[in-house]
């Protein structure tokens, strides 16, 4: 998430006089070619016999697959030759390009062709171009606004998440005995696979008759415990399970700023006789805002990501109140095998979120800048 | 970065100076009493889901909890996997099942967490050291790039991927979820990573190029074993993502390459399923990164506090 300035980066790793032969470079130079006309030749050769035009052809595109990975290592492999020491550092990073590239953008781009077809599995019709008619239907789709809206509120309860997360962290950073039991046991919850927690808690655990925390409902006084069926209380229900998993990743990451914190500011504070709810409002906090930014944005990345709890405690249920974004869409592909309409709700969710992020990471930057001069400054 | 010392934890913010003592014990009964009450809600839920796969339906109807006092403990559960003493040596179609599900989450977790560390120390290392230029692009564009997949929900890349899978005959293999798993968890490695090589002093490598060694001799033998927290907590990051991963595996496994949180998924859903064994398989599921977690714990927070104050 971070765009500042990389200190590592200028250039001290300088490797002077290694000498290069022009023969290397015109090794280097046909190495790539012929990586490059093999995978060529081989995806032209593959295209050919999948549109009928030649007679023979690879029954699957995978040997496609092989030649592109076959071409990933020719170029790095050339390049080294050619530019050298370059070439050497290239290499560090272009693996993971490589990679990337063949497995993210090729579905992405494959997905906005899709989103814009009518194709469902099911019907005998296959896959048609129908423009823009998905994305008027999903304007008219009270259900996935529905979805939409969910994700609104599931955000928002990122922050009451953060609160608990920084208080734990707190503690844990605090002098107490039994530190390490208390930070595995802490961070135990988000080893945990979301989908064994919904049985777990979901499932069990709140299970109306049987469930311990059902009985303990009704021992106080709540006549006919039913945690998944009204809307808000279902939500709620929701929430605490997904809570339950995150909230130790948030606690890590604000537990690791807290101990990179400078020991010497927080020394000063004590002397000069601050009290404890003083350090932390005045120095702390504004110290930790980058940490904070930090969690908060990738726990709400993971947010928008919710769907298995969802989808295996209450299918969204009742009558769309628990629905996250991910499971609606989920349920699209799944029940009703409406591939098109499912890419163009999938499609149109991405731009939201790339959207709501951007701004966020913009306005949480300026904003921390401001902050942390306006408050940090006096008092380090 | 500063360095983690668990030798001398870190505790400032505590010890007031000129406090009261019955103040003091005050605050010290509630901090203990907020670690106390957390450390149950983190631990109930396990512990109700390990006596569960012991008990017996009237002991789940009368909701017993403590076992030996409330309960007899029984193999039910674990009868029903194939996986309690009696049941163990004979052939069990569950647990032949069960064990193959496990083993299909062992290799596809493993297999992608691995090769996204590999990946992704690689790219890493070189984003936190070198100036690039790809056109345009500098360090921290081509970062932003890896690092912004994260934002991509799985919803997203589902469908394109069924497709792209039947037409490469991935589908249902473990070799592509090996690939998906990597694709998904290769940002947060990089990141761990990169933040975790920019904390390396890179004096260390001016002068192992000056002995001699080459860029690839000087990562490989000096700066590596340096990084090896960050590794390790980039590595256990990715098996927490991949190996509880529910979406894609549902979406684009079958009979064969299906993994353990599918099977756990398909158990919830069918009704009248008994308690016991569905706390077993439940179990059964969470255990081995729990004894991850306990083992490895102190390398997370080492190897994401050079990460976490960016």
């Amino acid at each position: 998430m971070t765009t500042s300035t990389l200190p590592g980066t200028d250039d001290r790793l300088r490797h002077y006089g290694d000498g290069m032969s022009s023969g290397r470079r015109t090794l280097g130079k046909l190495v790539i070619a012929a990586g490059t006309l093999l995978f060529a030749a081989v995806l032209l050769f593959q295209i050919l016999f999948a549109t009928g035009t030649i007679e023979s052809g690879f029954s699957t595109w995978r040997p496609v697959f092989y030649a592109y990975f076959l071409w990933a290592a020719a170029v790095i492999y050339g390049q080294i030759l050619v530019r050298g020491e370059r070439g050497q550092r290239a290499a560090f990073v272009l693996p993971a390009v490589f990679f990337t590239v063949a497995l993210v953008i090729f579905p992405t781009v494959f997905g906005l062709y899709i989103a814009l077809t009518d194709w469902n599995l099911s019907s005998s019709t296959g896959r048609q171009f129908n423009g823009v008619d998905n994305i008027v239907s999903l304007w008219n789709d009270p259900f996935y606004w529905n979805a939409l809206r969910n994700m609104v509120y599931y955000v928002i309860a990122v922050f009451f998440e953060y609160a608990i997360a920084f208080g734990l962290a707190l503690l844990l950073n605090a002098e107490i005995r039994a530190r390490r039991f208390f930070r595995v046991v802490f961070l135990l919850p988000f080893m945990l696979s979301p989908v064994a927690v919904s049985w777990m808690i979901g499932k069990s655990i709140m299970e109306n008759r049987f469930g311990p925390v059902a009985r303990l409902a009704r021992f106080l006084g709540w006549e006919n415990p039913a945690f998944f069926s009204d809307p808000w209380i279902a939500r709620l229900s929701i929430e605490f399970m997904d809570a339950w998993v995150f909230i130790p990743l948030m606690m890590i990451l604000l537990l690791a700023g807290l101990q990179a914190l400078p020991r010497e500011i927080l020394e000063a504070a004590k002397v000069d006789g601050a009290s404890s709810w003083q350090t932390f409002w005045r120095i702390v906090f504004p110290l930790m805002l980058p940490a904070s930014v930090t969690a908060i944005l990738i726990r709400i990345i993971f947010k928008l990501k919710l769907a298995d709890i969802v989808i295996n405690v209450t299918s969204g249920g009742p009558g769309g109140a628990t629905d996250t974004v991910s499971s609606f869409i989920y349920r699209e592909y799944r029940d009703r095998s409406n591939v098109g309409y499912g890419t163009a709700l999938a499609e149109f969710y991405l731009i939201m979120i790339i959207i709501f992020i951007t701004l966020a990471l913009l306005f949480t930057t300026r904003w921390v800048r401001r902050y942390s001069a306006a408050r940090a400054a006096p008092s380090a | 970065m500063a360095t983690y010392a668990s030798a001398a934890p870190a505790a400032p913010v505590r010890e007031y100076v000129g406090e009261s003592r019955g103040r003091h014990i005050a605050t010290r009964f509630v901090i203990y009493g907020i670690l106390i009450l957390w450390a149950f809600i983190c631990l109930f839920p396990i512990y109700w889901t390990l006596t569960t796969s012991f008990k017996s339906a009237p002991d789940v109807m009368q909701g017993h909890i403590v076992p030996f006092v409330d309960f007899t403990p029984d193999w039910k559960g674990w009868r029903s996997l194939g996986l309690s003493p009696d049941t163990i040596f004979e052939t069990s179609t569950v647990r032949a099942e069960f064990m193959k599900r496990i083993a299909n989450s062992l290799i596809a977790s493993l297999g992608g967490s691995l090769l996204a560390v590999a990946l992704g120390s690689l790219a890493g290392y070189g984003l936190a050291r070198f100036p690039y230029r790809f056109g345009p692009l500098r360090n921290n564009d081509i970062g932003f790039f890896f690092i912004s997949q994260l934002i991509l929900p799985p919803v997203v890349l589902a469908m394109p991927f069924l497709v792209l899978y039947k037409e490469l005959a991935f589908l249902d293999s473990l070799p592509g979820l090996i690939l998906v798993y990597t694709l998904m968890v290769l940002p947060i490695v990089i990141w761990v990573m990169r933040d975790q090589f920019m904390s390396i002093p890179v004096e260390l490598e001016e002068a192992a190029l000056v002995d001699g060694l080459s860029i690839w001799g000087s990562f490989i033998r000096i700066v590596l074993p340096l990084a090896l927290p960050g590794m390790v907590a980039g590595l256990i990051l990715a098996l927490v993502l991949s190996w509880n991963e529910y979406f894609f595996a549902a979406l684009l496994t079958g009979a064969s390459a299906k993994t353990l949180p599918v099977m756990v998924a398909s158990q919830t859903g069918s009704q009248g399923i008994s308690w016991w064994s569905m706390a077993a398989l439940s179990t059964a599921a969470i255990l081995p990164l729990m004894i991850v977690g306990v083992l490895l714990e102190r390398y997370i927070i080492k190897g994401l506090t050079s990460g976490a104050v960016k």
